[in-house]
């Protein structure tokens, strides 16, 4: 079969399954969730049809067998009709998800991408100083960093750049007086309420990256290639970059188009911890209220995100690496 | 340790070293024990003599130690609250008191007991369903192992903490068995990736295929052929799961779905973020369980360190390559 096609069925079948995780998820929970939103949406006013209806697609409230239930979860999910949030009300799910994106997608996805790049220079730099003060430095300082806790970083950066020091503000994604616009201004101000946050979400990712480049180019630095290009007199920077950290970076590729993905889902505890207007913080605020349509429909964008820049990673993978194909 | 454990199957026939080449390495004593020992002890002293998993071990010790004894070095009660509240480090309470007057520094001690339980029942649960679903997969042909790689491939793919955040919202009750479980749904795929991967291609090895035809059964050549060559990378993933582990485990709590009543380095951050305690200069209620976190987590990645040596011979320190 052509592995193309191969590729797409699999996607294909793997996002059927999340899908299909996300309706059962409610229906197997203890305690019935459906009735608990239905509850709570009615304390805003009455209800109309079309509203209890997504609910109870979403939720799974008995009413109708379950593949009919079903197939109105699908039906809704492929058109965006996700209900109506009782935290938000009466915003829908639909418009709450698509305030929050441009937030997550320009934070995180910025410092998703200076956290790959960084981190895999520093992991090339470590595996070709090897042994020396830079590798032991970067390697055990990396793994420091990456255990600690993003909202623990984010609060002692809080607590020192913003509280004590006053250089940042405290909380959220921009000042509390005006509202979202273009302008110039605007934009400089919602940067920086930016730059804790983004600077948390470095610390905490970079060593990831950094570990497993280095890993993968210690196995690179042993291959007969790699002494053959030595052996010809080659520069030490020619040899690291162009010989072996090619080869060192495909399968980090595949994680970063995973980390990709994942941007979507933004960085909940950072963005908790800053209050700031992304996705993960809508998800933190679904959660506490237990607005559960809210949740379970930001899960599943996120879950489909995840799935597509894969499934992108996957055929560019086949392109990079003529072994994979 | 004791002679019967010979029968545990640790020396698969693919380790190699015979018993002579094991006195340079300890004392004379080792040449006497059984072989499956010989092999730990090598495997112990091969991890040791890595300068990064030996700073982990040494630090994961002391956190066992503090654990198992807490309650002879904690000053107070973990649960005692008739001290001032909110007071500053002083000679009496080293890392001052929380807002309801309980003794931070007793509370870091026993925390530590909840922490490393998480990490340890986590790590081992997702291990045995890593080691089952990996070795299967990688060891059956057919549509048996692209089904099971599917599922696995799946778990990788659905992101983590959403789905632990879902999950824990859904269960009533949010004991630690619940964030254990949680942890564990989300936790195992990636050592099932991992095992899966070796087991398919030491499947392919002649002492495999040498085992099938002398009439082993497939569970016999799993679990006693193909399983103790992977030793190693069980080790890893038990690891990698246990760290995985503590760091779920802290983000629930923090984010207030763990049970507020327990005692660990979780709940301390908290509760110390919900009486503002960053605001009211109580910076050392954050900074210390925070500390922890990050210190467990370190020691068993420094571990790993030692492990991924074992079975990889070219991140061995000094360059054996």
């Amino acid at each position: 079969m052509n592995p193309i096609i191969r590729k797409l069925i699999l996607f294909v079948a793997t996002l059927w399954a999340a899908v299909t995780v996300n309706f059962f998820i409610p229906r197997l929970m203890p305690g019935t969730p459906g009735d608990a939103a239905l509850a709570k949406l009615a304390g805003n006013g009455p209800i109309n049809p079309a509203q209890r209806q997504a609910i109870d697609a979403t939720l799974g409230v008995p009413h109708g067998s379950l593949v009919s239930q079903y197939w109105t979860y699908l039906d809704n999910s492929a058109h965006g009709r996700f209900g109506i949030s009782y935290t938000y009300f009466p915003q829908t799910v639909s418009s709450l998800i698509l305030h929050a994106l441009p937030w997550t997608l320009v934070l995180v996805g910025t410092v998703t991408v200076i956290a790959f790049v960084v981190g895999t220079l520093l992991g090339v730099l470590a595996a070709w100083r090897r042994g020396r003060a830079v590798d032991t430095v970067a390697t055990v300082g990396g793994t420091f960093t990456s255990g600690f806790p993003y909202f623990w970083t984010a609060l002692l950066l809080l607590f020192v750049f913003a509280f004590k020091l006053n250089w940042f503000p405290i909380k959220g994604g921009y000042a509390a007086d005006v509202s979202p616009n273009l302008s110039l201004a605007f934009v400089r101000d919602a940067a920086f309420h930016s730059v804790l946050p983004a600077l948390t979400i470095l610390i905490s990712g970079l060593g990831g990256w950094l570990l497993g480049m280095r890993n993968n180019m210690i196995n690179t630095l042993g291959e007969d290639y790699v002494t053959f290009a030595e052996a010809n007199g080659l520069r030490g920077r020619t040899v690291a970059l162009r010989y072996a950290a090619r080869n060192a970076l495909l399968p980090n590729l595949t994680a970063f188009g995973m980390a990709l993905g994942l941007v979507v889902g933004g960085s909940l505890l950072t963005e908790v911890v800053f209050a700031y207007p992304g996705v993960g913080y809508l998800l933190y605020n679904a959660v506490v209220n237990e607005d559960f349509p809210l949740m379970q429909a930001l899960f599943l964008v996120i879950t489909v995100s995840v799935l597509v820049a894969n499934f992108a990673v996957d055929l560019l993978y086949g392109l990079l690496d003529p072994r994979a194909r | 340790m004791s002679a019967p454990q010979v029968g545990l199957g640790l020396g698969g026939p693919a380790v190699t070293g015979g018993p002579a080449a094991a006195p340079e390495y300890g004392p004379a004593a080792l040449s006497r024990l059984p072989r499956p020992l010989q092999v730990g002890w090598r495997a112990i002293l091969t991890i040791w003599a890595n300068g990064k998993a030996r700073i982990g071990i040494v630090i994961l010790a002391i956190l066992i130690l503090a654990a198992l004894s807490a309650p002879l070095i904690a000053p107070y009660s973990p649960t005692a609250s008739n001290f001032g509240q909110s007071l500053p480090p002083s000679g009496a309470h080293w890392l001052g008191t929380t807002g309801s007057g309980q003794d931070v520094l007793s509370r870091l001690i026993f925390g530590a007991r909840v922490s490393l339980f998480v990490a340890f029942a986590a790590g081992v649960l997702s291990t045995i369903i890593a080691i089952t679903v990996g070795v299967f997969a990688g060891y059956l042909r057919g549509f048996a192992e692209e089904t099971i790689g599917f599922v696995v491939n799946l778990f990788l793919v659905i992101p983590a903490l959403p789905l632990m955040i879902v999950l824990a919202t859904y269960v009533p009750s949010r004991g630690v068995d619940v964030i254990v479980l949680v942890v564990v749904i989300t936790g195992w795929a990636w050592g099932a990736r991992v095992l899966r991967a070796q087991t398919s291609t030491l499947r392919n090895r002649d002492f495999v295929a040498a085992a099938e035809f002398s009439g082993e059964r497939p569970g016999r050549v799993v679990f006693r052929e193909i399983l103790p060559n992977m030793t190693s990378l069980v080790a890893a993933s038990f690891l990698g799961a246990a760290t995985a582990a503590v760091l779920g485990e802290a983000g629930l709590e923090f984010l207030g779905l763990g049970n507020p009543s327990t005692i660990s380095w979780g709940t301390m951050l908290f509760w110390a973020q919900n009486s503002n305690a960053l605001l009211t200069g109580q910076w050392l209620q954050i900074l210390a369980p925070g500390l922890c976190i990050a210190l467990l987590a370190t020691s068993l990645s420094l571990v790993n360190f030692g492990i991924d040596a074992l079975s990889n011979p070219r991140l061995r320190e000094g360059g054996s390559r």
